[in-house]
């Protein structure tokens, strides 16, 4: 086992249940401890009816046998029931610790990592590692001390007889090893080629329209074949090993048995070994059937379990990148002032920087907006504000303090943000409006927020009103209804500072002139950002900042950046144009 | 959505007659294997009978008696029993997993087989995920049946058959006594399964809520963060892992209590035999050895009997998988050629479009009477605004979709009265997003197309000025493109996109214009390229540079699904009308560009 290290990340966890492990371990013993009396019981057995004895004492046999089944049995019950459970309960604080942790990574780790792929490290990947601490600590250690156990005993029997007959079982475990490693190589080539296998079928697919616009079809299916042959071929690899493998384990123990045979056979005429004894033997080796094959067995767990483990640390090894500074430190009084000095921005991923030398200053209460194409970089500078990135040292600030210096949870507190993308949870849409707020708030708060947003009415024909659950089990949300069900939840949080961005894309004309008007009634005291590619959404603000390239390029109000007639005029006779021709 | 999705959900009942019944007809081509492999394992399963009785035999004749040579002989004939027991054992597994394997590659083979044949409409209801599923998951259910499960069911009757035969043969009333457990050991199967199946259903159910909290947290993390919530997010998260800890722990106590239970009742047999046996034994009318015997037996009889009930979940899910493949088998390719069609190919190139109308959804129209006419070798522009109906257009004439009313006419003749594969070959298609095939270079020009000669292959990718670029590549050709091969530009993708069109030489070119900006070289060279493209073709284009609308001999605009203006240029500027606004939204920021190059016939602009 090369790559072991990676499983000692869980002594930790096993420590904290020592007390389980320790007592799970004696449950072990004894049950195997328990499990050495049968065989023991038939020696009796036959030993006495060999010698004729009268059969008064067989039914106390019969109950020993039973008796001891019944006292292994128990032993078993506790066995797996204390080392299985410790292993569920050991999953369960894994899963807790790598959702905590996944927490606590920013969003440029998490968008630059497919969900998926952290989904299967905290799913497939933990129970795997579930595995080595559930069945593979279970049957390695049961394994183990029935091998000792059984071993000890029969040395005491017959050495000679034990050494012969476990040549057979040497060799089977040393059998087990062998194939194994090549069994998984092939079964490795096997994973490859299905890979290959799901690939093209997926590429199949996804270009289907490519295949059958240039007629393609009988191509794509002779080499679809092509892999299927050699995916047969490789498997067949496998079959010639795998076909082997437990017929090879059946004669080696049956080996085993023969050597008794002979042997012990031998014996017992010759008087060296009683009838009894020779039927002991058959016993504890059957008992050791399971340890010969589990030895394979347990090194696959343990080895699945290292490389999931090793997946696993990949994520768990990455340090949180955005948390509270060391200094804390809040302004005195929080009103909402913001203010960005000369902020020049690229994501760690990127060569190019997405904002350069932006500066702007808002005073508490008043409202800016900011315009500018696809692309331009107005999300990213919002964003910033509230440390979905972090911005360089000393560029963002609100309320004169670098947000890098505020209490994380302080600022976002504070911030009330609507996203682009309105993304809200399969809950219900009470628990969606009122996500930012601690339980038990107000639910005039919510309804309130909802009727600014111009939503209440809608959420009044809801079949179950506040309760109707949203998304895949519930009702489908139009993308406008999402947009102001995001909104509302911004608005439900009183926030000091309220962030739209580009929050009114899925929203007609008409309901975003009424949504913005009450919106700003509302928030009147308020600092409010708005971010539009759309000219009437931004044309009432005081201050509008026109981005191009994350360059401020245009920076006034509306009058005198049309009188300016740059970008800003440019997009507004385009917007008013698009506007005729969607109507016409 | 007319047409049911494929369906995920199907519970699947273990036993179909009907599934089973076409599940075996895929066996039939390999009966010969089949009845060999279980020629093998009736003959593994038998022998493997014999051991205990090998054990029997040695004890009562020679080991009580001392007969060494006896001994020696029984050694040797166990020994052969063990050589033959694996080699039909082997041989058993080999037969089986080959048969296996081809029958699953027939299987899997016929899907994808039939996945070809759909139509576009079929893709757009069933995501990739699934149809995928079908292929690999599903088909390999069905593998396990057929290795793991029906035939080694037929091994595990055998083994039992021949124990129950030996025992009763050995001694009846013992043989009896012990039969007397086995509807204990069902009873407690039973109640396990019952228990067990409840509890199961607990755990699937609580790994779905913890698969659905996880992935809706980190698609929605950002909302998290905004909120402040993590904290309780996590408390949450929290709730939904312990009620997943819950449920197994609650499996774990059903395990726990069934192993030690199953042991016991093997227990309690060997009891039995060492009672009632013994007292036979005593009293004469059972040898020692076969007392043994009976006690090995016991051991062999309750390993088979719980297998048995294992193989009955690889039956269910077999089955469920089988429906599910065979509810794909059976969908209907909604768009197919007709059984006789008028003519294999397209020969002059004119494009009809009478009266066309076409929705994706019902209710919803896309394009509504739609008409128009491209004469062989005219190029037209289709213009619009998004959303407009330009790309229906194009997936229309292709036979993506079928027309809902109306009729698109290609040399006078109705699209749907071509031999399809025909028609396509005759319509090259450029579409906005170039898809590219895990493959070489070569392999995405040619499209698995042995007929185009290298040199047809080097002629193409000169015309379409990719040769630049792609001598640039590490291995030319050869270079591997696609998912995991080396990125290419938006640009180069297009050239490519362009050499693969002109190397299958079609007589009509649909072209789906790129919209993403690119530098001004390459967009030189895609303009000298297109007008090599275009060249003796008729052309359909979407248009989205400037440079492309002028080279149209005509431009057709498209506005909420309906013609709207059709004309040249500068007619349509004059009008003042749609294609007016669009121009000015769409085209004339890209007026200081260099000119185009002279269109090669016809008029333009």
């Amino acid at each position: 086992m090369k790559s072991t290290p990676s499983l000692l990340y869980l002594w930790p966890y096993l420590k904290r249940y020592r007390g389980k492990l320790l007592a799970g371990s004696c449950m072990v013993v004894l049950t195997v401890a328990a499990g050495m009396l049968a065989p023991w019981v038939l020696k009796y057995v036959v030993d006495d009816l060999r010698a004729a004895f009268a059969p008064e004492k067989l039914p106390y046999y019969a109950a020993a046998i039973v008796g001891i089944a019944l006292v292994e049995g128990f032993f078993r019950f506790l066995m797996r029931r204390i080392l299985i459970g410790m292993s569920r309960e050991i999953e369960y604080d894994l899963r807790n610790d790598f959702f905590a942790h996944l927490q606590r990574m920013s969003l440029s780790y998490l968008q630059g990592r497919s969900t998926g792929d952290l989904m299967s490290r905290s799913s497939s990947d933990l129970a795997a590692v579930r595995s080595v601490l559930g069945p593979g600590l279970m049957y390695s250690m049961n394994a183990a001390v029935t091998a000792v156990a059984a071993t000890a005993i029969l040395l005491r029997l017959n050495w000679k007889l034990t050494l012969l007959a476990y040549i057979p079982l040497v060799l089977a475990s040393i059998a087990v090893k062998q194939l194994g490693g090549r069994i998984h190589d092939r079964f490795e080539e096997i994973q490859a080629q299905f890979a290959r296998l799901t690939e093209k079928v997926q590429e199949n697919i996804a270009g289907i329209r490519v295949i059958q616009a240039f007629a393609r079809e009988e191509a794509e299916i002779r080499s679809f074949h092509a892999l299927n042959q050699e995916y047969v071929r490789r498997n067949i690899r496998l079959i010639r090993l795998w076909g082997i493998f437990y017929p090879l384990m059946s004669a080696l123990i049956g080996l085993s048995s023969v050597a008794l045979l002979w042997y012990g056979g031998r014996a017992v005429v010759r008087g060296t070994l009683t009838l009894g004894e020779f039927v002991a033997f058959l016993g504890y080796l059957s008992l050791l059937t399971w340890p010969t094959i589990a030895i394979g067995w347990v090194i696959n767990i343990f080895q699945r379990g290292s490389a999931s483990m090793e997946r696993m640390l990949e994520v768990l090894r990455v340090p949180p990148q955005i948390g509270d500074d060391t200094a804390p430190e809040m302004p005195e009084s929080v009103r909402g002032a913001v203010e960005v000095r000369a902020l020049s921005f690229r994501y760690d991923r990127s060569p190019r920087p997405v904002l350069q030398d932006v500066s702007f200053s808002l005073p508490a209460g008043e409202t800016l907006a900011i315009v500018g194409r696809t692309g331009s970089g107005k999300s990213t500078l919002v964003n910033l504000i509230p440390r979905l990135f972090d911005p360089p040292p000393g560029t963002v600030f609100v309320d004169g303090v670098d947000v890098r210096r505020w209490p994380l949870g302080e600022l976002r507190r504070r911030i009330g943000f609507v996203p682009q993308e309105a993304f809200l949870f399969s809950d219900t849409v009470f628990a969606n409006l009122a996500f930012g707020l601690h339980e038990g708030a107000p639910a005039e708060t919510v309804e309130r927020a909802a009727e600014t947003a111009h939503l209440a009415a809608e959420i009044a024909a809801f079949p179950r009103r506040y309760q109707t659950l949203v998304g895949e089990r519930g009702i489908t949300l139009s993308g406008g209804q999402k947009q102001r069900a995001a909104i509302a939840r911004a608005l439900a949080l009183e926030p000091q500072i309220l962030i739209l961005d580009d929050s009114f894309s899925s929203v007609d004309t008409y309901t975003e002139e009424r949504v913005l008007r009450n919106l700003l009634e509302a928030t009147r005291g308020r600092t409010t950002i708005l971010v539009s590619h759309r000219i009437s959404t931004v044309k009432h603000a005081r201050q509008i900042l026109v981005l191009e390239n994350g360059r401020v390029v245009e920076r006034g109000d509306h009058a005198s950046l049309m009188a300016l007639g740059g970008v800003y005029a440019d997009l507004y006779r385009k917007q008013l144009l698009e506007e005729e021709l969607a109507t016409a | 959505m007319t047409a049911e999705p494929q369906d995920d959900q199907i519970a699947g009942k273990a036993y179909d007659a009907r599934l089973m019944r076409r599940l075996l007809s895929y066996i039939r081509p390999h009966r010969r294997a089949a009845a060999l492999a279980l020629l093998y394992i009736m003959a593994g399963s038998g022998l493997s009978v014999l051991p205990p009785l090998l054990t029997k035999t040695a004890i009562d004749r020679f080991i009580s008696r001392g007969d060494l040579s006896g001994l020696n002989r029984i050694a040797l004939l166990y020994v052969l029993t063990l050589v033959a027991v694996f080699w039909f054992s082997y041989g058993q597994a080999w037969v089986l997993n080959v048969m296996g394997q081809k029958i699953m590659v027939e299987l899997r083979m016929s899907i994808f087989r039939h996945l070809q044949r759909l139509e576009i409409a079929f893709f757009d209801r069933n995501p990739v995920g699934r149809l995928m599923t079908r292929v690999t998951t599903d088909v390999d259910a069905l593998n396990e049946l057929f290795t793991a499960g029906v035939i080694s069911v037929v091994g595990d009757v055998c083994t039992l058959a021949g124990i129950v035969v030996v025992l009763f043969l050995i001694n009846v009333k013992l043989a009896l006594a012990i039969f007397s457990v086995v509807p204990l050991l069902f009873l407690i199967t039973f109640v396990f399964k019952l228990k067990v199946r409840d509890s199961f259903r607990r755990v699937r159910t609580a790994v779905a809520r913890i698969n659905a909290f996880l992935q809706e947290n980190l698609t929605g993390s950002a909302v998290v963060q905004l909120f402040h919530q993590e904290e309780k997010q996590y408390r949450r998260f929290v709730a939904v892992n312990r009620e997943h800890l819950e449920a197994n722990l609650q499996s774990i106590f059903y395990y726990a209590v069934f192993y030690p239970l199953l042991e016991l009742v093997g227990a309690l047999a060997v009891a039995l035999i060492v009672w009632y046996g013994g007292l036979q034994v005593f009293a004469g009318t059972l040898t020692l050895g076969a007392l043994v015997a009976f006690i090995q037996y016991s051991e062999r009889f309750f390993r088979p009997i719980s297998d048995l009930s294992e193989k009955y979940n690889i039956l269910q899910q077999a089955m469920a998988s089988a429906e599910r493949i065979f509810k794909l088998l059976d969908t209907r390719p909604a768009i197919a050629s007709p059984a006789r069609p008028r003519r294999a190919g397209v020969r002059e190139g004119s494009v009809e479009f009478r009266n066309v109308s076409f929705a994706y959804t019902p209710g919803t129209p896309v394009l509504q009477d739609i008409s128009f006419a491209v004469e062989p070798g005219e190029r037209v522009a289709l213009v619009g605004a998004t959303g407009a109906g330009k790309s229906t257009v194009i997936a229309l004439l292709s036979r993506f979709y079928d027309v809902v009313s109306g009729q698109i006419l290609v040399d006078g003749i109705d699209i749907r009265d071509y031999d399809l594969q025909g028609l396509r070959r005759s319509i090259g298609v450029v579409l906005q997003d170039v898809f590219l095939f895990s493959g070489t270079v070569a392999d995405n020009i040619r499209l698995g197309n042995e007929a185009i000669t290298d040199e047809a292959m080097r002629g193409a990718i000169e015309a379409a000025q990719a040769w630049p670029f792609i001598r640039r590549l590490d291995r030319q050709l050869d270079t591997p493109v696609g998912e995991r091969g080396s990125t290419l530009s938006a640009g180069q993708r297009q050239l490519l996109a362009f050499a693969r069109a002109l190397a299958h030489d079609p007589r009509i070119l649909v072209l789906d214009e790129a919209t993403s900006s690119i530098d001004t070289e390459t967009e030189i060279m895609i303009r000298q390229a297109l007008a090599r493209l275009l060249e003796g073709r008729t052309a359909i284009m979407i248009a989205h540079r400037l440079s492309t609308i002028q080279r149209a001999d005509r431009i057709i605009v498209l506005h909420h699904g309906r013609i709207r203006e059709t004309g040249t240029h500068q007619e349509l500027l004059h009008a003042r009308g749609i294609y007016w606004k669009l121009y000015q939204l769409q085209y004339q920021d890209q007026l200081p560009a260099p000119p185009a190059p002279a269109p090669l016939h016809g008029s333009a602009s």
